[in-house]
């Protein structure tokens, strides 16, 4: 077995983090470096990962061996696209650990994610895995302005999940202060957040949405808490919805990036400039394909986001297909400074598209829509139908107090209004239709927008 | 010189008018006057209840969409012809109705319509000159 950490005698070479003088960077040097630096730490990490996996993993050698792909060929990272995708299957297929690349005794964490198809997928870590985790994670919340000192009120799940456990590495490794408080129980964080004075919150966007509408029914101001920034993902969300949140909470709402297959929390992260995600390149390497036929896609254009994790020890993954449609830009940020490439928020997932009619529509361009009508609020579900063989959408929106009128015109207008923007701008129809407040389901985790009753 | 009513959201589907019914009784809180207006989808309820400021608060507690309006009550002479004059008069003063109901209860010998004007104020005056009785809070209150 080949010790990886041996095998990369790079990552030593990065120098001095951000500790002490400049806290904007956990890790300035790479976090800045030139992009052919990057190119060269990149390549350099691909051609040992390859032989790493060859060497430890039966499944990526029997790929290649029946690809007939000759890694010690491989010179450029544009060979990269020569290589198979590996696939969220593949790692179900191998429940739970025979797709590790390290004995069961080197693996110190497991976590996993539950399928809609009922098997778990299961990620394991090595110690070094859970320092490069924590590296990641401190670059990450330092990315979002966290500094020791602040006070991270961490509302992800612990668990199997992997985003409560991944923000409490960083936050270890930068020297915040984090709160354990795990996601629920939204009455207890509200009174965390005032007896602690939490300066910032973590967790998902739809969640802290939940917890200022509970503020509010209790009688508390969540513009007065003492947060001034949530870190905000696992889910996708738009630029709508980051206005409410700013507005509910008074502080800045970022985006942050991960996923467990690839680490967990802290693939990617938004700086204040709120320009896309830096994507921590020199440990993860993206590409950006068109889903239908797998090709590389050029700078700019969208598609799905892979991801080939280049330093990972007990659970390497190559060209990991992560079902998140981006676009990528590798300008250096005008903001920070950072040079590593930036990814856009998330715009869907390939499998939340909807096919309405033969026009391919993902649930977060109805959002965007949506968040474009002031009177509409945050909570509207869409629900996919097929009546005689033609799938209809129809577009569930909470009647809220501020929009609630006595005159039906009015509430008939917010219809028609609703159904024009959508219509108009997506190319399709749907009804609308006006449902009682608080009747869609809030989530403590992910919240569930479509629901497909298409079989 | 114009009375409190409740507007209600009501979804279409079995159940959602007995639950308002029922938070308001839970609450003792009594009906005065109401109108369901109908929708495709969804239902409008318009009450004039004893206590609108408490009615609104439990039904809100409860996640109930509810707004309050002011709306005119007055009073119609119990005979053909009594609501007519109410028609004549805002006809000539070129206000317009957009929705009426009648109270249950009379007042002594009179009954008492429910009136959403476009111009209430105005409404409220007019009638008064014309020596027609207006209802107030207060007398919904102790009826």
């Amino acid at each position: 077995m080949l010790a990886f950490g041996q095998a990369n005698p790079l990552k030593a070479s990065f120098g001095t983090r951000g500790k002490g003088g400049c806290m904007a960077f956990f890790n300035k040097e790479i976090e800045t470096a030139s992009l052919s630096r990057l190119k060269e730490i990149q390549l350099e990490r691909l051609r040992k990962l390859l032989e790493y996996v060859s060497a430890g993993m039966p499944f990526y050698r029997k790929t290649f061996e029946e690809k007939k792909i000759d890694i010690s060929k491989f010179s450029t990272l544009e060979d990269l696209k020569h290589l198979p995708f590996t696939v969220k299957s593949t790692l179900r297929d191998h429940y739970p650990f025979s797709l590790f690349a390290v004995p069961l005794k080197e693996v110190v964490e497991l976590h996993a994610s539950s399928g809609t198809t009922g098997k778990l997928t299961v990620v394991g870590y090595t110690k070094k895995d859970i320092s490069l985790w924590s590296e990641v994670m401190a670059r990450t919340l330092a990315c979002a302005g966290v500094q020791k000192g602040d006070i991270i009120q961490n509302a992800y799940g612990y668990g199997l999940f992997t985003g409560g456990l991944g923000v409490h590495y960083g936050a270890l490794e930068l020297g915040a202060t984090v709160i354990p408080v795990s996601s629920g129980g939204t009455k207890r964080q509200l009174m965390l957040m005032e007896d602690f004075g939490s300066t910032v919150l973590t967790c998902t966007p739809s969640y802290s949405l939940f917890m200022a509408e509970e503020a509010k029914e209790t009688g508390v101001d969540p513009a007065k808490t003492k947060l001034k920034v949530g870190i905000l993902g696992a889910e996708p969300w738009t630029e709508g919805m980051r206005d409410q949140i700013e507005q509910a909470w008074n502080m800045k709402a970022l985006d942050i990036y991960g996923l467990s297959e690839i680490i967990g929390p802290g693939v990617a992260m938004e700086c204040e400039g709120k320009a896309g995600l830096h994507l921590w390149a020199d440990h993860f390497f993206p590409e950006v394909i068109n889903p239908a036929t797998g090709e590389v896609l050029k700078e700019g254009e969208e598609g799905e986001l892979v991801i080939t994790t280049l330093t990972k020890e007990a659970l390497p993954l190559i060209r990991y297909r992560t079902g998140d449609i981006v676009t990528l830009t590798c300008e250096p940020c005008k903001d920070c400074g950072r040079t590593m490439p930036r990814m856009s928020k998330i715009k869907g997932r390939i499998d939340d598209m909807l096919i309405i009619r033969g026009v391919n529509i993902f649930p977060s361009q109805i959002e965007t829509v949506l968040m474009n009508i002031p009177e509409v609020a945050p909570h509207y579900q869409i629900i996919v139908t097929r009546e005689k063989h033609l799938d209809k959408l129809e577009v569930q929106v909470e009647v809220v107090e501020e929009v609630f009128s006595d005159e039906i015109k009015k509430l008939e207008e917010l219809e028609r209004k609703v159904v024009f923007e959508i219509e108009s701008t997506l190319g399709i129809s749907v009804n609308v239709k006006l449902v009682e407040p608080r009747k869609i389901e809030r989530s403590m985790g992910k919240a569930k927008r479509v629901i497909d009753q298409r079989q | 010189m114009a009375i409190m009513q409740l507007s209600i959201f009501l979804e279409n589907s079995p159940g959602r008018l007995k639950g308002v019914l029922s938070v308001l009784s839970n609450n003792n809180i009594n009906i005065r006057a109401l109108s369901l207006a109908e929708k495709q989808s969804y239902g409008m309820l318009r009450l004039i209840v004893s206590d609108t400021e408490k009615a609104s608060e439990v039904l809100k507690k409860e996640n109930i969409a509810v707004n309050v309006t002011s709306v005119i009550g007055v009073e119609v002479s119990d005979k053909p012809g009594g609501l007519l004059e109410i028609a004549e008069i805002l006809e000539k003063n070129a206000i317009n109705v957009e929705y009426l109901y009648a109270f249950v209860e009379k007042f002594g010998d009179k009954a008492v319509v429910v009136l959403r004007v476009d111009e209430t104020e105005k409404a409220g005056k007019i009638f008064v000159e014309k020596g027609i009785r207006v209802l107030e809070d207060k007398d919904i209150a102790s009826l």
